[in-house]
């Protein structure tokens, strides 16, 4: 059976895949932000996925507004990157994993989250920049699985919704009949707000709180509302929706390896968070 | 506007079904920007083309305007928004700063003092 060996969780701004295509990691604006991947690097050296469940966010590559689907999976062999429109240069194609794809896609529907199913998605910077954060030499040697939460019209999933598809996620993976390693990766957030006078709209304290709860507690960020979500981590903060999924895809006792939390990156207070997922009864026998 | 639940958040516009409708024709536009073709058409003939596109006339006047705030107002979404942002050139440094009437350089000051707590 496929057994989930973790979670991690980090920003996807743009200028961080502008910054990796310039090779402007060691100057003194970045240092920080990339210094900060190497734990998330080691770990994921040792805890050899075979596959990863990307959770984000469409920005406008692959959903418009004349559909939307508040849950989307991907079901495709290969993801493509495209043009974005404002100038990061195109990746390479991502390994899909059908299989384990559909495999998902019959145990969400059956746990009753009617997902949207993609033969054919591109995938934006917000799942291509993580993509490059955790395997910087090139393509990632794991197929990927991604899926797309609508945080672009309202009304949004609520996070308590959020939560219980990640949890819906752990159940499928876990039912998987194959013996493979698997990852669940969140993208996006923290706080930070690119529209109207409230541009430029940080909130470390709220910030700092998610990530304490995300770890130890991620049942009590239910309790907020997705208004809740814009009023506190801001208009685009709400991407936080993705980890707190990611958080409930962790089926076991959860321990953290790392976390770094950085302001500013562009607009945003940029995080990473890994955590490792091992089954109850090991972790009792440890 | 306010959200179904919990009181209006001052400088924010929750982008709702009211507003995915009213900004339906700009955000298309702007959707087909992802194409480096169509932003070297709309560069050669602006109203020409968000006239293709079926924008309002105060879409049309807030894509003249070049400000955000007016292009919000008529039913813009930022994520769209932003690759027509990209194509005149401006970051969403410059965006913040326009929007919230500082200069660019105050608004990057903001945000980095924003991390020195």
């Amino acid at each position: 059976m496929a057994t989930i060996v973790g979670g991690l969780a980090v920003s996807h701004v743009p200028a961080i895949g502008k910054a990796i295509a310039d090779h402007r990691q060691a100057e003194p604006y970045w240092k920080p932000f990339f210094d900060a991947f190497g734990p998330a690097r080691a770990w994921l050296e040792q805890a050899k996925p075979d596959a990863v469940v990307v959770i984000s966010n469409d920005h406008g590559l692959n959903f418009f507004l004349d559909k939307m689907p508040t849950f989307a999976i991907g079901a495709a062999p290969e993801y493509r990157n495209a043009d974005e429109g404002w100038g990061l240069p195109v990746l390479h194609p991502f390994a899909g994993d059908p299989e384990l794809s559909w495999h998902m896609i019959d145990k969400l529907v059956a746990d009753e989250f009617d997902m949207t199913t993609c033969q054919e998605m591109l995938v934006d910077h917000g799942f291509c920049i993580p993509m490059e954060l955790f395997w910087p030499d090139g393509p990632a040697p794991v197929r990927t699985v991604p899926i797309v939460i609508n945080t672009v019209q309202h009304p949004l999933p609520s996070p308590a919704r959020c939560f219980k598809l990640g949890q819906a996620i752990g159940r499928a993976i876990e039912s998987y009949p194959k013996d493979i390693r698997v990852a669940v990766i969140a993208t996006g957030g923290l706080s930070h707000q690119l529209d109207g006078e409230r541009a430029g709209f940080i909130n470390p304290e709220f910030d700092m709180l998610c990530l304490d709860k995300l770890v130890n507690d991620p049942k009590a960020l239910t309790t907020y509302s997705t208004h809740d979500l814009v009023a506190l981590a801001g208009s685009q903060g709400v991407e936080l929706l993705s980890w707190i999924a990611m958080a409930g895809a962790m089926t076991g006792k959860v321990r953290q390896i790392h976390r770094h939390y950085h302001i500013p990156i562009s607009n945003t207070a940029a995080a990473l968070l890994v955590m490792e997922n091992s089954r109850e009864a090991e972790s009792v026998a440890a | 506007m306010t959200a179904p639940s919990g009181e209006a958040i001052p400088g924010t516009t929750i982008f709702d079904g009211a507003e995915a409708m009213k900004g339906y024709a700009l955000n298309r536009m702007c959707f087909s920007f992802n194409d480096a073709a169509n932003r070297a058409a709309f560069v050669a003939d602006e109203d020409g083309y968000c006239d293709r596109y079926g924008l309002t006339p105060e879409q049309k006047a807030a894509v003249r305007s070049r400000n955000v705030l007016q292009l919000i107002a008529a039913g813009g979404n930022i994520y769209y928004l932003a690759k027509l942002a990209g194509i005149l050139g401006l970051g969403v440094q410059d965006i913040g700063a326009q929007q919230t009437g500082m200069s660019v350089e105050a608004f990057k000051a903001k945000l980095l003092a924003a991390g020195e707590v």
